[in-house]
Order: C-alpha cells, then sequence, then structure tokens
C-alpha cells in the first residue's frame, strides 16, 4: 500500500474509540435524564457529577481525535 | 490559505537569550500577562468598595468565589480551605486562557502542552511533597485500598501506582487536546467559507452556511472553555484531597 493510504487507514483505525465513546455518552445523557426525570429537585447535585462525567469520557474521544491528527499529518 | 495548526505558532516578541537558554518574551507569554492582569483588576475593581447589597461587578466576584468555595468544601473538605487559593488561581488562569483564546487573532495558551504541563505539575508534586510531609510514610498506604485481599496485594499495588503516577499526565493532556482539537475545528469550518468564496457568485451565498454553523460551535466551544478549566479545578481539588487525609 501507499504510505499516504496508510496514514489515512491508520487515522480512521485510531477514530474506533469513538464507538465506546458514543455509548457511553449516551448512558451518561440517559441516565442524568432520567435521574431528573424521577427526581426533580435532585438535578442540582446531579448537575455537577454529570458535567464531570461528561468532560472525562469526552476527553476520551479528544485523545483519539489527536492520535488521528498526529497519524495523519504529523507520522 | 494559512493551515488550521497555524495559531498554535510561538511567535518571540522580544528577543532574549540567557547563557544558552531561551527566555524570549513571546505571544504565549503575553496572553499570559493579559490573563494575569485582567484578572487582578477585575477582582481589584469589584472589591474596593464593598457593599452591603452587591453591585453587579461585586456580584460576578461573589459568585466566582462561592462556586470554588463550595467545590473545595465538597472535595477537600473543612480542612481544605488553605488550598482555596491555590483552587481559585488554577481555576482563574486556565479559565481565562480558554476564553481569551476564543477572540479572533488570540493566542490561546492552554493548548500547549508546556503550560498545562507545568500547571499539572505543579499540583502533582504539591501532593507528593506535602502528603509525605504530613502523613510520613503512611502517605504511601494511598497505593492499598482498604479492604484488599492479601493475595490481591501484588496486581493492586502497581496499578494504584500507575494510575497515580499518570495522574499529571492526563490532568495536561485532557485540557490540551481539548483546546487543540476545538481550535482546529472552528478553522477548518471557517476554511470551508474561504473555499466556498472562491468559486463564485453562488459561492459567496453558499459560504455563509459554515460561517452560522460556527457562531453555534463558538458558543460550545465557550462551554469547553469553561468546563474543561472547572474538571481541572475539581480534579485538583480530589488530587489534593490525599494530601489531607487519607482513607485510612
Amino acid at each position: 500500500m501507499e504510505l499516504e493510504a496508510v496514514k489515512l487507514l491508520a487515522g480512521a483505525i485510531a477514530l474506533l474509540p469513538l464507538i465506546g465513546v458514543g455509548i457511553g455518552l449516551g448512558t451518561i445523557f440517559g441516565s442524568y435524564n432520567e435521574a431528573v426525570g424521577r427526581n426533580p429537585s435532585a438535578a442540582e447535585i446531579l448537575d455537577k457529577k454529570f458535567f464531570l462525567t461528561f468532560a472525562l469520557t469526552e476527553a476520551l474521544a479528544i485523545f483519539a481525535l489527536l492520535i488521528a491528527f498526529y497519524l495523519v499529518f504529523a507520522a | 490559505m494559512a493551515s488550521p495548526t497555524h495559531q498554535f505558532e510561538i511567535k518571540p516578541l522580544i528577543e532574549l537569550q540567557l547563557s544558552g537558554v531561551d527566555l524570549s518574551f513571546t505571544n504565549s507569554s503575553l496572553w499570559m500577562v493579559i490573563a494575569a492582569f485582567l484578572s487582578i483588576a477585575f477582582f481589584a475593581m469589584a472589591s474596593r468598595k464593598n457593599a452591603m447589597v452587591p453591585t453587579r461587578i461585586q456580584a460576578v466576584t461573589e459568585i466566582c468565589y462561592a462556586f470554588i468555595a463550595n467545590m473545595v468544601r465538597e472535595n477537600i473538605g473543612t480542612h481544605g480551605r488553605q488550598y482555596f487559593p491555590l483552587v481559585f488561581t488554577l481555576f482563574m488562569i486556565v479559565f481565562l486562557g480558554n476564553a481569551l483564546g476564543l477572540l479572533p487573532y488570540a493566542f490561546t495558551y492552554t493548548s500547549h502542552i508546556a503550560v498545562t504541563g507545568a500547571l499539572a505539575l505543579m499540583v502533582f508534586i504539591m501532593v507528593v511533597i506535602i502528603g509525605i510531609f504530613k502523613h510520613g510514610m503512611h502517605f504511601f498506604s494511598l497505593f492499598l485500598p482498604p479492604g484488599v485481599p492479601l493475595w490481591l496485594m501484588p496486581l493492586v499495588i502497581p496499578i494504584e501506582i500507575l494510575s497515580f503516577a499518570i495522574r499529571p499526565i492526563t490532568l495536561s493532556v485532557r485540557l490540551f487536546a481539548n483546546m487543540i482539537a476545538g481550535h482546529i475545528l472552528l478553522k477548518v469550518i471557517a476554511g470551508f467559507s474561504v473555499s466556498m468564496i472562491s468559486m463564485g457568485l453562488a459561492g459567496y451565498a453558499l459560504g455563509v452556511l459554515p460561517m452560522l454553523f460556527n457562531v453555534l460551535l463558538i458558543g460550545f466551544e465557550f462551554l469547553i472553555a469553561f468546563l474543561q478549566a472547572y474538571v481541572f479545578a475539581i480534579l485538583s481539588c480530589i488530587y489534593l484531597k490525599d494530601t489531607v487525609e487519607l482513607e485510612h
């Protein structure tokens, strides 16, 4: 295979963790909405935990994106 | 057309070489000075005359104070008050770096791992030194979670040590990678407008669409800017908790 093609393919493979991040974010949003729906007065406590877990999970996708950028443009 | 990564380039504004060490005053340093000046000026102006019924600017600073004070109290406990100035400063410098970077032609100093790595390492080394100073050798019981059976120890202890040692890396990479990815995304979308305009008259009409999308993205990026500063501060709190009290 040509080098350029391999680079693009590697970049695409490096983005596979997005599957897991998608599932994880869906679970976080779903659980948050369900919890707030059941007990709206708990929203204030849940908000903080929600944002923390959201940012931690989202960071994984960003890591994957960074590796993909590195493979395509820098490697 | 400039490449999307052009914005992260560090340009020396005042050249300064000190016995082989490059100490130039760069655009990164300039924006750090601006952020420091802005936060000092803002809080000095707001707390100049404290009124019982706060004025608008005083109310903003009180919200900032209560926000971080609550975070420190909830995550470190009442003994964590001594760390309030540190966490507050960390939050302000990271938040201002993220937010000022959204201005056109501004430089985002938090998009460089040299900056975020230094901040994260500072917190990490502080945790280790204060922890050993306060708890002595007992500090290393951090690597042994309570209630672990004896035969599992050879497996658990290396994992705990690894997850402790990797903290400054994850803390700094999370912030800098978020900033890099967000700013590259903004510039790539903006680049679509430029390449559409080069298509002629129809391109001018179509070129508005990426620009409108960018307006949404700027709002999203501002959320990320706040969120990452919040996460940086709260994780620093969680790490600093180890110096105040050990779990057992």
